[in-house]
């Protein structure tokens, strides 16, 4: 794992992040943050987490030449990072078994974690049990409903899950009702959370774990094109982990591709139904980190929107913040619509359905390939599996067809 | 003397416990904030006035639906602001401004200080703000006279603890418990010590909060600290539409050293 330049040693990117939370989670977090280190300098640590991601993970995940969305959409060549093949079906394990590792190693029995779609959750019920570990997990109402199926499966993996009936019900107000249960248990427990969000030293530690993708990347295109940087890396951006994940190891490179961070945009970012962080929010904070943010001029914040629950969140992780600020990556909105347009597209053409998150980033190679042209390279991630959203993909599907209809 | 260092000096003139209340602006409703926060400053010292947040990550249930109800009843920054001016005028009684930092990012730190201080608001209490990340706030509020409180808790370590009374410019709060606001069973047997360990660090007034909800508590807290903060049980009162005025009495009386 490569040391990055950033966080500082308060744990900024340049103005983002830090840790604006209540004083009693601070003495855990400087714990935490001296635990992190000491494990991560541990060669035994290490090796322990490769071999997890090798043998249990199924890593290396394969880059896949995507030839016939090549062809489709006639322009550059498409690579698919296929995150999806991973044990569990998305890149939220590789962050998952890092953390709860670490757990283990500062003798923490209890873990929590929020969960938006359900995919964090069910990767933090997976490590859990394969390292003997009480799993709860919070999770809002609504998502509760939206994704019954993985709500099963945490609690088949032995997991008790919380629903959370605060706010606005979803992954914003269980990730509040996590930090809560965190602030009460602090002594015991041990948050996993799942995005590159949250107090120092969250954003650089999910990071971490995350960039074996964006590592991987390197060496497989190498070995399939001879050369180590694409033109173009596209990802879809919620909180943003699957994205920092293939972004940073290219981030702090002299020569570094363009990185796309694609944000869901919901109905549009001018209806105000949306989740884009960077296209139409502001600097704030939220969930002990400065970032861009939705919020209205009292502070209060905005309620999300997306089509897919795993972008359903209202800030951007500090990092990516900071990359927005400063050019070293671009963010571009894509609607609920064109993201179930790029959801049947990949379904269609290469026999992989996608999901919903993910859709958004395939969406946007429509743009993007012929933009580049043909002699260009496009890596995309693609974080997870659909099978988890074809039941909401059909509701909203049928539900759009008879809006056309009438 | 300041009107917060007047709240503890009357207090340890009579030989109790400054007795600290909170409710959120804008609760139960627009006129019944101004109704129940005079009630309470018959009775109490200070009061700490809520400013309402869509995510209060450190309360619990009960000031969570009361913040909710409050937005509802559509109170703002400015709208704060005016409720706190509205008691200024009737009182000259400490009062706190409590709330989350976002609110105070989105109007501007400077901007926010200045419309605190024109409502007559004394200090800030922000529990997601740490001194670490107040460098910004810290300067504007001394040149504007408005007071800092920071919060330690049980976890705190005594870096924090020396960082923290270093920072606090009203008094320190102490927080009884690791957890969230909300009326608990008892105060941990481990707050004295921890009440001591402050002391030790500084000379500044300590006040205790959370699980504060009647006499047994309120005493508990008064023997050892010199102040004592109760809101969620002000807040089920509020809310219950009776008993405020016998609840403040139960809690002053608790106050006694």
């Amino acid at each position: 794992m490569q040391n990055f330049p950033l966080p500082d040693a308060r744990g900024r990117f340049g103005r983002f992040g830090g840790r604006y939370v209540p004083e009693t989670l601070i003495p855990a977090l400087e714990e935490l943050s001296a635990a992190y280190q000491d494990a991560k300098n541990d060669p035994a640590f290490m090796a322990e987490f490769e071999q997890t991601l090798r043998e249990f993970v199924g890593r290396p995940s394969l880059l896949y030449y995507a030839k016939n969305l090549t062809e489709r959409l006639g322009g550059a060549k498409i690579y698919l990072k296929r995150e999806d093949l991973n044990h569990t079906g998305a890149h939220k394990i590789n962050n998952t078994i890092g953390q709860v590792m670490l757990a283990k190693r500062m003798g923490k029995k209890r873990i929590i974690a929020e969960t938006g779609a359900g995919q964090h959750g069910v990767a933090t019920a997976t490590a859990c049990a394969l390292f003997g570990l009480e799993c709860i997990v919070y999770q809002g109402e609504e998502d509760v409903r939206r994704q019954a199926l993985n709500v099963f499966r945490m609690k088949l993996l032995g997991a008790e899950v919380r629903p959370v009936s605060s706010g606005t019900r979803t992954l914003k107000d269980a990730t509040n009702e996590a930090i809560r249960d965190w602030v009460t248990n602090v002594r015991s427990t041990f948050y996993v959370l799942g995005s590159v969000v949250g107090p120092h030293p969250y954003p650089a530690m999910v990071r971490d774990f995350q960039s074996v993708i964006g590592e991987e990347t390197k060496t497989q295109l190498l070995e399939l094109e001879g050369r180590i940087n694409p033109d173009a890396i596209v990802a879809c951006v919620g909180g943003g982990s699957n994205a920092i994940g293939i972004f940073a190891p290219y981030a702090y490179l002299e020569n570094r591709p363009r990185l796309i961070g694609v944000e869901a945009a919901g109905h549009g970012v001018e209806s105000g139904l949306h989740a884009a962080s960077v296209a139409g929010g502001k600097v704030g904070v939220l969930h002990g980190s400065l970032m861009y943010l939705l919020y209205d001029e009292n502070g209060q914040i905005v309620p999300a929107h997306s089509v897919s629950a795993g972008l359903d969140y209202p800030g951007i992780g500090p990092e990516h913040s900071y990359y927005a600020a400063n050019g070293v990556a671009e963010y571009v909105p894509i609607t609920d619509r064109e993201a179930l347009d790029g959801f049947k597209l990949l379904s269609e053409c290469e026999g992989i359905i996608p999901a919903l998150e993910t859709a958004h980033a395939i969406a946007y190679l429509k743009t993007l390939a012929p933009e580049l042209g043909k002699d260009k390279i496009i890596v995309v991630n693609l974080s997870g599996r659909g099978d988890k959203d074809v039941q909401e993909a059909m509701r909203v599907m049928t539900d759009m067809e008879n809006a056309a209809k009438a | 003397m300041n009107r917060i260092e007047t709240a503890f000096a009357t207090a340890a003139a009579q030989s109790r416990a400054a007795f600290i209340g909170y409710l959120p602006a804008g609760f139960p409703s627009l006129e019944g904030f101004t109704r129940d926060a005079l009630t309470i400053l018959e009775f109490a010292d200070a009061l700490e006035i809520g400013l309402p947040y869509s995510d209060p990550l450190g309360d619990g249930p009960t000031i969570q639906k009361a913040g909710e109800k409050a937005l509802e009843n559509g109170m703002t920054v400015l709208g704060t602001f005016a409720a706190a001016k509205a008691l200024r005028a009737k009182s000259d009684k400490a009062l706190f401004v409590m709330t989350y930092y976002n609110p105070i990012l989105a109007t501007g730190e400077a901007e926010f200080v200045a419309g605190a201080v024109a409502a007559g608001v004394d200090g800030l209490i922000l529990p997601d703000l740490p001194p670490d990340e107040a460098d910004t706030l810290i300067p504007i509020a001394t040149a504007a006279g408005l007071k800092l409180t920071f919060l330690l808790a049980p976890t705190s370590t005594q870096d924090r603890i020396d960082l923290v009374t270093a920072s606090s410019t009203g008094f320190v709060y102490a927080v009884s418990v690791t957890g969230v606001t909300g009326a608990r069973v008892g105060i941990p047997e481990e707050v004295p010590l921890m009440v001591q360990n402050i002391k030790a660090s500084t000379s500044k007034p300590v006040a205790v909060g959370f699980g504060v909800s009647n006499f047994e508590t309120a005493q508990a807290v008064a023997r050892v600290a010199d102040g004592v903060v109760v809101g969620s049980a002000l807040v089920t009162a509020a809310q219950r539409g009776e008993g405020l005025r016998e609840l403040c009495t139960e809690i002053l009386a608790g106050c006694a050293k």
